[in-house]
């Protein structure tokens, strides 16, 4: 006889004395019971996927939705309620979120960021000269997270998207709280509103003045032919703007705190510096940054490896769980940064909603792990590793800050 | 080895152009995937079944 256990929230504590480590109770749902039940902050109940195979069953199969005003949708208290405004492409199914995505995709493809590379490496050798140039880096150290983490992500979307940088401030107080796991629903709720006036005007300037860049040639292409409302365009804005900010500035700062605490790797990389990008995709997999999700909620009843979720069932699926899945990773909770098959990770999510801005994450992460390689041979963390903050509480994982010296 | 594609279904994520350079391309406009060809050779077999197994979308399918 099974015992019947109430389910609890999902896992985010780290195994202890390893703050790289996935939520520590992902290895035993794994292989004793691979969706599994968790309970959500409304408390309602959804299914947890936690292995690799089943993860890409899910987010491959458009049966389950991805649109957040569907029945049973699996709110995380973070994803904002149901509501029908302002939710983004990413809250859409097909043949919504096909027409909406392809509104942007061509900005991110591969090629066009590429070409981009001269600029982003442009852009983090100037952050790289202020911080040598920054005081307090013998006392308590200088913030990597503030100093570079951050800024070259926020400088890039904001160039692309053609939002003025001297926002910035604004923006990484705002999506701050609005992915923090910690903060009160109004104060969420208001930090929610203040981004929407603020792209509201920013849109609105832009409708008399596009400019060449991703917000004026949605203006242009697709608001003026009435494809997209203001409202739409002030959703993608949102949109890219939070995915751009926050993602890649906490892969950029706990990859720099692991090549710190792994010299021999960092010594390898930097004799052969074409193992960067191999090394991104092992780092993207190893860190798994997406602590939340992503979420779906079935349409239809759907088996999944022989359980049965049904229609208007929630369904939660564990990144993190999935790239430390042992019949695809071996040894997979060691980082090698030469694993042939570091690529097939999730950490971009997985089906037709996966990450649209991976090509721009992969350039931005090579250029700054390799120039701070090159630049910063002796950076250490200046504080103990139990010191530095974490972000347990948060839907993405990374550092609040990381003190380094060097 | 023998390539179709159902482009329809591709969300422009670009893998296949990062791993297989040569087979696949992006097309300007959109970002949708473009065959460039669809009988590679045997040195580029390896690379276009890694990319069909990793696209997200499964629109690359490898015929023997
Ligand atoms: S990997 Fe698949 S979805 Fe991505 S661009 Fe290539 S064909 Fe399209």
């Amino acid at each position: 006889m099974t015992m019947f256990t109430a389910p609890a929230p999902l896992p985010v504590e780290p195994p202890s004395g390893c703050p790289f480590g996935p939520p520590a109770a992902f290895a035993a749902l794994r292989t004793t019971q691979p969706i599994s039940k968790i309970s959500l902050p409304d408390g309602s109940w959804a299914w947890l996927v936690t292995r690799y195979a089943d993860i890409r069953t899910v987010l491959g199969d458009t049966r389950f939705s991805s649109d957040t005003t569907v029945h049973g949708y699996p709110l995380s208290g973070m994803t904002g309620g149901p509501s029908t405004r302002n939710r983004g492409f990413i809250r859409t199914d097909p043949p919504e979120h096909t027409r909406l995505r392809r509104m942007v995709t061509r900005e991110f493809m591969v090629k066009r960021v590429e070409a981009l590379r001269p600029e982003i490496q442009r852009i983090t050798e100037e952050l790289c000269d202020a911080m040598e140039r920054a005081e307090g880096r013998a006392e308590g150290g200088v913030d990597l997270v503030q100093a570079l983490a951050l800024p070259v992500p926020s400088l890039v979307i904001s160039l692309l998207l053609g939002v003025p940088y001297d926002d910035h401030d604004l923006f990484q107080g705002l999506t701050g709280t609005l992915l923090s796991r910690t903060v009160p629903d109004d104060e969420r709720e208001a930090a929610r509103a203040e981004l929407r006036d603020y792209l509201d005007r920013l849109v609105t300037a832009k409708e008399a003045d596009p400019g060449d860049d991703i917000l004026g040639r949605l203006i242009v292409e697709q608001q003026r032919t009435g494809e997209l409302t203001h409202d739409q365009v002030a959703a993608f804005a949102a949109l890219l703007l939070i995915a751009g900010h926050e993602t890649t500035a906490n892969m950029i700062g706990l990859s720099a705190l692991t090549l710190m605490r792994d010299p021999a790797t960092a010594e390898k990389l930097r004799q052969e510096p074409a193992l960067i990008r191999g090394a991104v995709e092992e780092l993207l997999r190893f860190h798994s940054i997406i602590r939340n999700g992503p979420r779906r909620v079935a349409t239809a009843d759907v088996e999944v490896d022989g359980h049965l979720i049904r229609a208007g069932e929630g369904v939660v699926v564990a990144v993190p769980s999935g790239n430390r899945d042992e019949s695809v990773f071996a040894d997979a909770d060691r980082l090698d940064v030469c694993r042939p098959n570091a690529q097939h990770h999730v950490a971009f999510g997985y089906g037709i909603h996966q990450c649209l801005g991976q090509a721009l994450a992969r350039v931005e992460l090579q250029v700054v792990l390799g120039t701070l390689l090159r630049r910063f041979p002796a950076m250490r963390p200046a504080v103990p590793v139990e010191e530095i903050p974490f972000r347990t509480d948060m839907s993405i994982y990374g550092c609040h800050a990381l003190p380094v010296t060097w | 080895m023998k390539i179709t594609l159902d482009a329809d279904k591709c969300c422009a994520a670009g893998q296949c152009v990062l791993i297989a350079p040569e087979v696949f391309d992006q097309r300007d406009e959109d970002g949708v995937v473009v065959l460039l060809d669809a009988a590679p050779p045997a040195a580029q077999h390896d690379a276009v079944r890694e990319a069909a197994a990793i696209c997200p979308a499964a629109v690359i399918e490898v015929h023997a």
